[in-house]
């Protein structure tokens, strides 16, 4: 989905909160959040497509407006919702007020994902292109290389591909690159001598 | 005790939404005894960016080594111990006087957790994802790591399933230092590429 997770390029923010040394968590509550999630997505076996788009899933305003751990909260709570481990009304009466959670995916679930892809179609040094397509649920395409020209840099190992394990039981493998582009053919602003490396999927990428 | 007769500072609105998750949660024996505990004492002592450090200190100090860290991240990192969940998949990439590298997570925030701990707040907000592939140059100079121009700059998007570990370059003056004195050089920003050394 285009959700608002996909930050890569967008303008309009202003300057990094930048500390040079933090403890781990800030405070309690956010120690337990992220425990919370990793036993949430242990109980419902949850992948890391299905963990990731839980969040992604955000009211945007609501994702803007959290920190960090508020989005593992809400990832949280709606995994244990839509599996069924607790019901939103016993959250909300539990905690005394409202409790958000994060929206119906736009995707149905992939009851056959096909074959799995055995061998890389490219190899370092192939010029490749990104599909320019708009997906309804979990990828791991950032938008801003969409439709885009690069260069295979790197070929790694073959991993299930996020855009089915996020939505069901089903899984397909697929190999992974590092794709290299050039920042003037990102961004009409693009960078002279700068380089953005995108690890992509290989149905991701079509021959350029 | 100075605290006795202190009511507790009340919930904020988040605070009581964790406690209720929690709650529930535990009722329905999911949450085993000291779990929350031991994650917790785990990623604040256990795992940090001091093991990063150790990384790069042996690769500055041992020719053989930088070249197999660099030829197969994960091999070489767990020769140290380290390794573990987001970490399975490493690359290393090598700053040179040429070249800086510097790495983000657009979409999340994935990080090389054995290496460098949890990411700092700053990497997971919107601002640095952002900005970081569209005007690193630019960014780079404001968070204090002003680069020459002609000096090249190549962003890594943790976008699949690779993490990613900067090994910044050994900061002249330094010959003689032992492995141990090296590693209290390292930065956790110099590994994340936002600072040289």
């Amino acid at each position: 989905m285009d959700g608002i997770h996909d930050l890569g390029g967008r303008q309009g923010f202003g300057a990094v909160d930048h500390s040079p040394a933090e403890p781990a968590f800030p405070g309690r509550w956010q120690a337990t959040a992220r425990a919370l999630m990793q036993i949430v997505a242990g109980a419902v076996e949850a992948s890391g497509g299905e963990f990731r788009h839980a969040i992604e899933r955000m009211d945007p305003g609501h994702y803007l407006t959290s920190s960090y751990y508020e989005h593992w909260l809400t990832g949280a709570a709606t995994l244990a919702v839509e599996h069924g481990l607790v019901t939103h009304a016993e959250l909300e009466a539990r905690a005394g007020g409202r409790f958000p959670l994060s929206g119906p995916a736009l995707a149905p679930g992939v009851a056959d994902a096909g074959p799995g892809v055995g061998a890389p179609r490219f190899a370092a040094g192939d010029r490749v292109r990104v599909r320019d397509w708009h997906p309804p649920g979990h990828t791991r395409c950032p938008g801003y290389v969409r439709g885009k020209a690069g260069t295979v840099v790197r070929l790694d190992g073959t991993y299930s591909l996020p855009d089915v394990e996020a939505h069901g039981t089903a899984r397909r493998h697929e190999p992974t690159y590092s794709v290299r582009f050039a920042a003037a053919d990102l961004w009409h602003d693009g960078q002279h001598g700068v380089s953005v490396h995108v690890d992509l999927w290989d149905s991701y990428l079509e021959p350029a | 005790m100075s605290e006795q007769g202190h009511h507790p500072a009340p919930l904020s609105p988040v605070e009581r939404r964790v406690a209720a998750l929690e709650a529930l949660l535990t009722e329905r024996g999911l949450v085993p005894e000291g779990f929350i505990d031991e994650i917790t004492r785990r990623y604040e002592s256990e795992i940090g960016p001091l093991n990063g450090a150790k990384v790069v200190a042996r690769a500055w100090a041992d020719p053989g080594y930088r070249e197999r860290l660099l030829a197969d991240g994960t091999a070489a990192i767990a020769e140290l111990g380290f390794g573990g969940p987001e970490g399975d998949h490493m690359v290393v990439v090598e700053n040179t006087p040429a070249v800086h590298n510097v790495i983000v997570c657009t979409l999340c925030s994935c990080y090389p957790w054995p290496v460098l701990g949890l990411p700092p707040a700053w990497y997971k907000d919107p601002p640095y994802r952002a900005r970081m592939v569209r005007e690193p140059r630019a960014l780079l100079a404001e968070m204090g790591c002003p680069l020459p121009g002609d000096v090249e700059i190549r962003v890594w998007d943790s976008s699949a399933e690779v993490r990613y570990l900067v090994l910044p370059q050994r900061p002249p003056g330094t010959e003689g230092m032992a492995e141990a004195e090296l590693a209290g050089l390292v930065t956790r920003d110099s590994m994340i590429g936002v600072a040289r050394l």
